[in-house]
């Protein structure tokens, strides 16, 4: 069992969003970086849980980005990845990444590639479904849950209103998220142990960008809270109707 | 060259979040002087011709039994045998979990930029370009597109349905389909409530109200306001709540009209999953929760005081007007 996890750096998700150059980029001044939440709570740890039950199975990490992101790719590491491979790029947009990590995943072998159901920072949710596409293999989105029976996978995925249960012969692409595994951190064993597993750096193949992202808003400030004395609901619900129009 | 719309069934039953696509798309092509069509996949119980009055003129309708549920492999394939048919250079979508399935599949088929999230109408002047969410809605970002075909798919919620006069005319597309490789054995669809991504109001309580005993007076006031149910991520969390009914960065992410957060203290990453909502009404007994900063209108008390004194408000309101 060969899984393939792809990880994404993303600002961690109390980071100040503030933008520089004319509002074309996202201030990174101060922001700490983390593994995109999806991509570890989820699709990584879901990856490692398959491990710990199936010790054939490997995991092999990868992410498309410069130099800045090896901490969080050595965090994976420590969380039970077994080897990694950064595509030195800075990708400008999903199709991008996708086409990046599908010249890893062809000749890789992977039986199952997961990916986060988005990242925090652009909210494509595209890179798993493009990947599939250009790999020509199926494709679940928003996976809650994912158990394997030899070479299928049953996959639980969320639909409006409830959820859906399928069966996929590997190989498959699935985004994953909450419900898939409860999250981890890395212990000093895990720690001391991906400082020596192996990472590596291969060069990007040229894309002809599909679109490009012209500039950054914030959302106007909210005009204020109006409270409503405790003692007074109905001025609320007068509010609600009146001047709101929402009930 | 018309705008087409993927028009997203679940159990014959056409989506909500189809509406505002269709919506979308029928004023997205009159900005463009051109017009608006929709394809359908798998069986409906209503006569599709009906969806004619959210703006499309005419629907490509393929009525097949491997269509009944998704998969992206084989419904990407028919709808680029669609679109390419009739010429179509503007695809569009609703961000829904088959959206945000299909669409990435289709713009690698097709090799049409595609933008997910949008909020708005594009810009179409000079370039064309589409504002979408990013940051988990803390910004936005114009992304300009660059292809000759383009994808667009619309964030639910975010643009209204507007309904008219008008059917469409109904085609049956005649497509090739393969046998789907991911296979449907179960589907299970919480019944009797609104889902909650599609829901315009919202109820939703957190830790303050001391445990799961306690939700009977929520249940009152969301039924009250004809609201889904949601729960901040500790509740979910300690099973209090089911895990479906989380919002927030690592739950469902949602945009209803109206937003009301009972005993949640407003952490950044709660706020990551509410803060599209037109309207946010905060109650809690702590003055200094930072909920409020991010509130229209807020309550300072006890929740167990409150709640049962508004859900009689709401029905005194309707009941008297």
């Amino acid at each position: 069992m060969k899984i393939l996890v792809c990880i994404s750096k993303t600002p961690d998700t109390t980071a100040k969003i503030a933008f520089t150059d004319n509002n074309t980029k996202f201030a990174t001044a101060g922001v700490q970086w983390i593994i995109n939440p999806y991509d570890e709570w989820y699709a990584l740890i879901r990856a490692i849980e398959i491990k710990e039950k199936d010790s054939s199975a490997s995991i092999t990490l990868v992410n498309v980005g410069g130099v800045d992101a090896e901490p969080i790719i050595r965090k994976a590491l420590a969380l039970g990845g077994d080897e990694a491979i950064r595509i030195s790029h800075d990708p400008q947009e999903s199709y991008d990444t996708a086409v990046q990590i599908s010249a890893i995943a062809k000749d890789g072998g992977f039986d199952l590639i997961l990916t986060g159901r988005e990242t925090i920072d652009y909210l494509g949710s595209s890179v798993g479904g493009m990947l599939s596409e250009m790999l020509d293999l199926p494709y679940v989105a928003m996976a809650t849950k994912l158990e394997l029976t030899g070479k299928t996978a049953t996959v639980t995925r969320e639909i409006e209103g409830g959820v859906e249960i399928c069966e996929v012969e590997l190989p498959v692409v699935i985004s994953c998220q909450k419900g898939m595994a409860e999250a981890r951190i890395p212990n000093m064993r895990g720690i001391m142990a991906a400082r020596t597993k192996p990472l590596k750096v291969v060069e990007p193949i040229a894309v002809e960008a599909m679109t490009s992202t012209l500039s950054f808003e914030l959302p106007p400030p909210k005009a204020g809270v109006k409270l409503v004395d405790a003692d007074n609901v109905e001025e609320l619900v007068r509010l609600l109707h009146d001047e709101a129009k929402v009930i | 060259m018309p705008v087409l719309v993927f028009i997203d069934q679940s159990e014959g039953q056409v989506k909500k979040a189809s509406l505002e696509a269709l919506t979308y798309g029928a004023k997205l092509a009159e900005q463009l002087g051109t017009h608006a069509e929709g394809v359908l996949l798998g069986k409906v119980t209503e006569d599709p011709s009906l969806l004619g009055k959210y703006g499309v003129k005419k629907i490509h309708h393929v009525d097949h039994d491997e269509l009944t549920h998704l998969d992206s492999q084989v419904y990407t394939k028919v709808i680029a045998e669609v679109a390419t048919s009739m010429g179509a250079k503007l695809i569009i979508f609703s961000n829904n979990a088959d959206g945000k399935t299909i669409a990435p599949r289709l713009s690698v088929k097709l090799k049409a930029a595609l933008v997910t999230g949008a909020i708005a109408l594009p810009e179409t002047g000079d370039g064309f370009m589409v504002r979408k969410n990013v940051f988990s809605g803390k910004a936005f970002a114009n992304i300009s597109l660059k292809t000759d075909i383009k994808i667009i798919a619309l964030n639910p919620n975010a643009y209204k349905i507007v309904s008219g006069e008008g059917t469409a005319e109904v085609v049956s597309f005649a497509a090739q389909i393969e046998s789907p490789k991911v296979k449907v054995t179960q589907t299970d669809k919480i019944t009797g409530s609104v889902p909650l991504s599609e829901a315009e109001r919202v109820v939703s309580a957190g830790r303050g109200l001391k445990g799961p005993e306690n939700w009977g007076m929520i249940e009152e006031l969301a039924e009250e306001l004809n609201a889904a149910l949601a729960c901040s991520r500790p509740v979910a969390d300690t099973n209090w709540r089911p895990h479906h009914e989380h919002v927030g960065q690592t739950g469902l992410a949602i945009a209803p009209n109206l937003y009301i957060a009972i005993g949640i203290s407003g952490a950044i990453q709660h706020l990551a999953g509410v803060n599209r909502s037109k309207v946010i009404v905060v109650i809690n007994k702590d003055a200094e929760a930072p909920f409020f900063k991010a509130a229209d209108y807020g309550i300072v008390g006890d929740a167990f005081e409150i709640v049962p004194k508004l859900t009689a408000a709401i029905k005194n309101k309707k009941a008297n007007g």
